[in-house]
């Protein structure tokens, strides 16, 4: 076990595990979207989970970093604040808030982090651009919200874990880029109907199980 | 989505089949398997990913995930009628989304997608030489210099009108004989 301080609190962790984990097991919230518990490849996309160390010129993402003894972090310094806020506004402008109508009302990750960081979930003065079409119907058991996704990568990469090889993928780039199941053939209804650990593992509600018939 | 092959492009197939076996198995060489695949099929069928998948040994979706970043690769067959959007900087600057825009909207088709009666396809190029012009629009080879969105419904219908033309004299030769 080491010992480090986070903000001005000391807590501890396992060798070997990550800042943003260590901080999360002691109940210290950090805003994270990309970071899965238990992979060791992190995609560190998110840019979220921002956090100041002593002796660090800028913040750093604390899903990189492994935990140190002596380590001195500050999780909400304004320039780590900003950040977060930033990231967030950003998501949100490319996403098409309806929580009423939406699976993940209530245990969605963006909706947590807009009350921690106290951002509105309406887009603000940042243009709002959504991706067409909104749904994506193709795959037999799954259906994909192309506005909700945050592009997190953390489906594809259970999969990939899971299956050995990923039935999903990143398709496109930039603001078109989407989740694809790319066409995915009709032997895959039922591993995907036994698995579904992408639609667990989403932080919001974007990949979902087909509503029965 | 898998679209029916045509036999002439059942034929292309098997040709590319025989023409992969030649490339290595290594991962970088991945574009310039699509980019042949492209130049032989004009786009790439969902069943040449897979092949392509098979002899790289690597998951189709990632495959396709690489195809699809790159603008070059297109995944419908053109249609007889290309419908080409210059969007360079000189376009992009006098208007050129609008008039993509409107021919989307004319087509009822999105950019990189072919109607479904295969008389026309919409791509975005960049720069296609002629600044002075801008904005400029290919149909085929004949390039429509100064567009305007007034012009879109103009040209594709001429398109359909020297079509039904050239339909007609056929029928006619073909009585007159
Ligand atoms: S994903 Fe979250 S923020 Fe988006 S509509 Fe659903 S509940 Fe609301
Ligand atoms: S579908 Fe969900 S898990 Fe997958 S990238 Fe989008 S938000 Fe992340
Ligand atoms: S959780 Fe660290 S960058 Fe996403
Ligand atoms: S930018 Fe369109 S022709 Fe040069």
């Amino acid at each position: 076990m080491l010992t480090l301080t986070v903000d001005g609190k000391e807590i501890q962790a396992k060798k070997g595990t990550t800042l943003l984990k260590a901080c999360l097991d002691n109940d210290i919230y950090i805003p994270n979207l990309c970071y899965i518990d238990g992979i060791e490849e992190t995609a560190a996309s998110c840019r979220l989970c921002f956090v100041e160390i002593e002796g660090e010129e800028k913040p750093v993402t604390s899903c990189t970093v492994p935990v140190k003894a002596s380590l001195k972090v500050k999780t909400d310094t304004p320039a780590v604040r900003r950040l977060q806020k930033t990231a967030l506004r950003l998501l949100l402008s490319v996403h098409h808030v309806d929580c009423k109508n939406c699976p993940a009302n209530k245990k969605c990750a963006l909706q947590d982090m807009a009350k921690f960081l106290k951002v509105g979930l309406k887009p603000g003065h940042l243009q709002h651009c959504l991706k067409e079409p909104e749904i994506d119907t193709s795959h037999p058991c799954l259906d994909y919200y192309t506005n909700r996704c945050v592009l997190c990568g953390k489906c594809i990469q259970v999969c990939l874990t899971h299956n050995g090889q990923p039935e999903i993928t990143f398709a496109r780039r930039g603001f078109n880029t989407v989740v694809s199941f790319f066409g995915t053939a009709k032997n895959e209804k039922d591993s995907c109907d036994e698995c579904i650990r992408c639609v667990d593992i989403c932080p919001v509600g974007a990949l979902v199980l087909k509503s029965s018939p | 989505m898998i679209a029916d092959l045509s036999a002439d492009e059942e034929k292309i197939l098997n040709d590319v089949k025989i023409r992969l076996a030649k490339y290595g198995k290594e991962r970088g060489q991945l574009i310039p398997i699509l980019q042949m695949i492209q130049d032989k099929l004009a786009y790439l069928p969902h069943i040449t990913m897979e092949m392509v998948a098979q002899h790289l040994d690597i998951p189709p979706s990632e495959v396709f995930g690489v195809a699809t970043f790159y603008n070059q690769f297109r995944f419908n067959p053109p249609g007889r009628n290309p419908v080409k959007v210059c969007l360079g900087t000189a376009c992009h600057v006098r208007g050129g989304d609008i008039i993509l825009e409107n021919f989307e909207r004319k087509l009822e088709i999105k950019e990189g997608e072919t109607t479904s009666d295969k008389e026309f396809s919409i791509e975005r190029v960049a720069c296609v030489g002629c600044c002075a012009l801008a904005p400029v629009t290919l149909i085929g080879e004949t390039v429509h210099g100064n567009m305007a969105p007034s012009k879109v419904e103009g040209l594709v219908m001429r398109v359909q009108i020297e079509k039904e033309m050239k339909e007609r004299e056929k029928q006619k030769n073909e009585s007159g004989q």
